[in-house]
């Protein structure tokens, strides 16, 4: 096997518990070709497996390394792997910190990553170079892709699962940019004509002509290709009245892409859930859903979920996103695109790119194979607005067609009215047929054109000395990658070795943090607070508050009445300038804790009965409960047979009980922590064992929010269970004292 | 224009049809809307075409802009990119790379019109 160059270059492999070091990445990256990444469906999608406890019915292979979600705990932490790829949007402007947040979502189950392009670069008429920060995305340019890919295949080797890297084809250099991502192993694009014409305003035929050449060399580089009609569902104001436009416009960019040669099975719709609630959304965006599969059945589905009514709150973004998954799993999706959930308030975070990935994830998996019991019912009014929907489809074609074409029906006004067509409000975006960027600068070609490159679009006139266009230059780049010419940078101060050099303190000693959100220690945190006010004077009083605690740059992010005067939540960011050094921490030793079926096993086989109570004067109940009743987690769950004896119950009395019952241990819980009685109760159990004489009997465990491990241990107890304790830490502690003590008396 | 919901009329003539028939006509629509800009690929280029020839031959942005320019602003785009260096590089025995950086450099340009076949430049 040959070596790949990662390995060449001895860049080793990662360690999942250290940072990707971004300065590695960069050594040496004018040697290195990645080459073509084709696309990359999930292994293993339409095979039943079991995962855990269950039988699943649309999964993929699992993953070599990943973080599970969550609630996994309850069910051995499984973390099976939806059949569609998931994919993840990532805009910070600094690829570099870009890279750290498309490992963690690798981690979390995406395997299509999407970087978004910096303000602006669509009216570029060239490739630009280097790695100059960029706005709402990065410049998209050869070392920013080729670095970036360089990680993704160290990433991709860690998780188990091939990535595939995505950006976009659009604007007036697309031919330019497609070339470039075959050479730099990009497997996924954006590439639809229609977005330059409507929303860049860029030339018609200009567009379409450069998107045959482009479109060819997607085609070569077996990229999956995704439209651009989302757009048209974000931009016209009443968006559920855009159904039939958007599949005039999926239908054209498919039509158009078959021309020049890509594969249906390589183009997908990006298509979204036009609406969300508090409209009755799954009713109105569901036929439309199965309209669209059905028209267009020889194609993939990129479900989008929707941005159009996204405002700041980040639970109501969520919930509108699992509905759009339900209508996925619904219908069908090839992959579950996500949109984080603050994009009503920024360019997305890094958590937030986690969250939004996890919503899909956590959705499909709770979703898995519903279709097996819930079908769809086309007798009724679901099958009249599918045909409904085709036929306004069809008639907006057709009267396209009635009045010269595609280029007249823009300049009409034909797209983005936001009438439900053949209704029309008159508002649609107008673009003149030979206006916009680029106007006047498509020529015919010669009748001696030549274009000597392997992949090519239309007329070319080969010598006829050659068997191939390519042959006159001794192949070009697709076939010799050591003709790709590297530019380093362009600009001495914008570029990513000074941005690493002015936060080198970070990258030579990763020890030293600082709180993030986007780049390496911009020291952004958000605080939540209910303020018993209007919304206007919460606001205002939060920026004070924030002040007061420190904060650099207070902004209200997020507010939202509860009630006119009674309340208001508010989320506020704001930035800290200090750094925590991690190697000066005073942390105390971690107990590890036993696999709950090693601990249920030996339970099995060995009963433990525990007494349990709040001791003193103190009637608090709520957190012992949660250590003990099954339903919280709590240790009956592992088969420990527990004696509850209530609250405020005397100290001697808990003993006593212990002895009756031939308990193992002692749970002794103390809220109350004034004149450290909490202590003085701890004491007092042990030194209430010692006198009866059964202190080397009992396990003596102390719990409480102000109890600490070394506290219950000098006051000459066994083990104190603090805040955020659960009962598999107690239990595990019980069974491996026990497991001690049998290897002792061995 | 604004125009009231007329879709019970005009559908009239798609209300026989089955869904396959449907289809078929869903899709003949949008293969005649495509079909002109298929056609306009074939027998146009573009600056941002030319240049992608350019860089698959072996140069970077930086160098295939300047001749792409050089080339638009004689009225010459019509021939290729591509074949302009490749045509100079055969009439002067350099490499192809040797050639274009040349035209970079800004020589040889005035050899540049007599590596083609005559005709008038059409834009589109």
């Amino acid at each position: 096997m040959p070596k790949t160059f990662n390995e060449q270059a001895q860049l080793d492999n990662l360690d999942k518990d250290e940072r990707i070091d971004v300065r590695k990445i960069l050594e040496g990256l004018e040697d290195y070709h990645p080459g073509k990444h084709p696309w990359h469906w999930r292994e293993g999608r339409t095979e039943k497996r079991v995962i855990g406890d269950f039988e699943y019915h649309e999964t993929s292979e699992p993953l070599k390394q990943s973080v599970p979600l969550p609630g996994s705990r309850g069910f051995g932490y499984i973390d099976p792997q939806p059949d569609c790829v998931i994919t993840t949007e990532i805009a910070s402007g600094r690829f570099e910190d870009d890279i750290r947040r498309m490992r963690m979502s690798a981690w979390n189950g995406a395997d299509h990553i999407m970087v978004i392009r910096t303000a602006g670069q669509s009216h570029i008429d060239s490739l630009i170079e280097g790695t100059t920060q960029g706005i709402g995305g990065i410049a998209v340019t050869r070392k920013q892709c080729r670095a970036t890919r360089r990680a993704l295949d160290l990433i991709e080797e860690e998780v188990g699962r091939p990535l595939n890297f995505h950006s976009y084809v659009s604007g007036i250099a697309g031919p330019d940019i497609a070339v470039m991502f075959v050479e730099e192993g990009i497997s996924g694009v954006h590439q639809d004509p229609q977005y330059n014409v409507l929303y860049r305003n860029i030339n018609g035929l200009r567009s379409f002509v450069d998107a045959c050449e482009s479109k060819s060399i997607i085609a070569y580089g077996e990229m999956l290709q995704i439209d651009g009609a989302h757009n048209a569902n974000a931009t016209a104001m009443e968006a559920w009245k855009v159904y039939p436009e958007l599949m005039v416009q999926h239908a054209l960019n498919c039509a158009f892409s078959v021309g020049c040669g890509i594969k249906p099975e390589n183009i997908a719709l990006s298509t979204v859930p036009p609406t969300a609630p508090p409209a009755p959304c799954m009713r109105l965006d569901l036929p439309y859903a199965v309209a669209l599969r059905d028209l267009f059945r020889n194609f993939k589905m990129r479900a989008q979920q929707n941005t159009k009514f996204m405002e700041s709150e980040a639970r109501e973004a969520t919930v509108t996103h699992t509905l759009d998954i339900v209508i996925s799993r619904l219908t069908s999706a090839d992959i579950q695109s996500t949109i984080t959930p603050d994009e009503g308030r920024n360019v997305p975070w890094h958590y937030n790119n986690i969250a939004a990935i996890n919503t899909a994830r956590q959705s499909l998996n709770g979703l898995d194979g519903i279709r097996e019991m819930v079908k769809l019912d086309r007798d009724g009014p679901l099958g009249d607005q599918v045909r409904e929907f085709k036929e306004r489809a069809i008639l907006f074609m057709e009267e396209m067609l009635e009045i010269g074409g595609y280029f007249e029906a823009v300049e009409q006004g034909f797209f983005i009215d936001n009438g439900l067509y053949p209704e029309r409000k008159g508002d649609g975006l107008v673009r003149e047929k030979n206006g916009g960027i680029g106007a006047g600068t498509v020529v015919a070609r010669a009748e001696d054109y030549f274009a000597p490159v392997s992949v090519h679009y239309g007329y070319n006139k080969i010598p006829e000395k050659f068997n191939s266009a390519s042959e006159a230059i001794g192949g070009d780049s697709f076939e010799d990658p050591s003709k790709i010419i590297f530019i380093d940078e362009l600009d001495p101060e914008d570029n990513v070795e000074t941005r690493i050099q002015e936060k080198s303190h970070y990258y030579d000693n990763p020890n030293l943090v600082r709180p993030e959100v986007e780049w390496l220690g911009d020291g952004v945190v958000v605080l939540t607070l209910m303020l018993p006010c209007d919304k206007r004077r919460a606001e205002f009083a939060s920026l004070e508050i924030g002040k007061r605690l420190g904060l650099k740059d207070c902004t209200v992010i997020h507010s939202q009445v509860l009630h006119p005067s009674e309340g208001t939540q508010i989320e506020m960011k704001g930035s800290v300038d200090f750094d925590i050094d991690l190697s000066q921490l005073d942390i105390p030793e971690e107990i590890p804790v036993l696999s709950e079926k090693e601990i249920r096993d030996y339970i099995h086989a060995r009963p433990i009965t525990v007494v349990a109570a709040t001791v003193g004067e103190d009637e608090h109940s709520v957190g012992l409960k949660e250590i003990l009743d099954i339903k919280h987690g709590g240790v009956e769950g592992f088969g420990i047979h527990y004696h509850y004896l209530g609250t405020s119950v005397p100290v001697d009395k808990l003993v006593d009980a212990a002895i009756e019952t031939n308990a193992d241990a002692i749970l002794q819980s103390t809220i109350i922590s004034h004149d450290d009685v909490h202590i003085k109760n701890m004491r007092k159990l042990h030194d209430i064992c010692l006198e009866r004489g059964v202190r080397d009997k009992l396990i003596l465990i102390c719990g409480g929010t102000q109890v600490t491990n070394e506290m219950a241990l000098e006051a000459g107890c066994d083990a104190g269970f603090g805040r955020g304790s659960h009962g598999i830490d107690v239990a595990s502690f019980i069974v491996k004292t026990l497991k001690a003590q049998e290897e002792a008396d061995d | 224009m604004a125009r009231k919901d007329d879709y019970l009329e005009r559908r009239q003539h798609l209300a026989k049809m089955n869904d396959e028939e449907l289809y078929q006509h869903f899709w003949d629509l949008a293969n005649q809307l495509v079909a002109p800009m298929l056609e306009a690929g074939k027998h146009y280029t573009t600056p941002s075409i030319e240049r992608s020839v350019l860089l698959r031959m072996g140069f970077s942005s930086l160098e295939a802009k300047p001749i792409v320019n050089g080339l638009i602003e004689r009225q010459l785009l019509g021939h290729g990119a591509g074949n302009c260096v490749y045509l100079l590089a055969e009439k002067t025995g350099l490499s192809i790379r040797e050639a274009g950086l040349a035209l970079v450099e800004g020589k040889y340009w005035d050899q540049v019109p007599g590596l083609f076949k005559k005709g008038e430049e059409n834009h589109a």
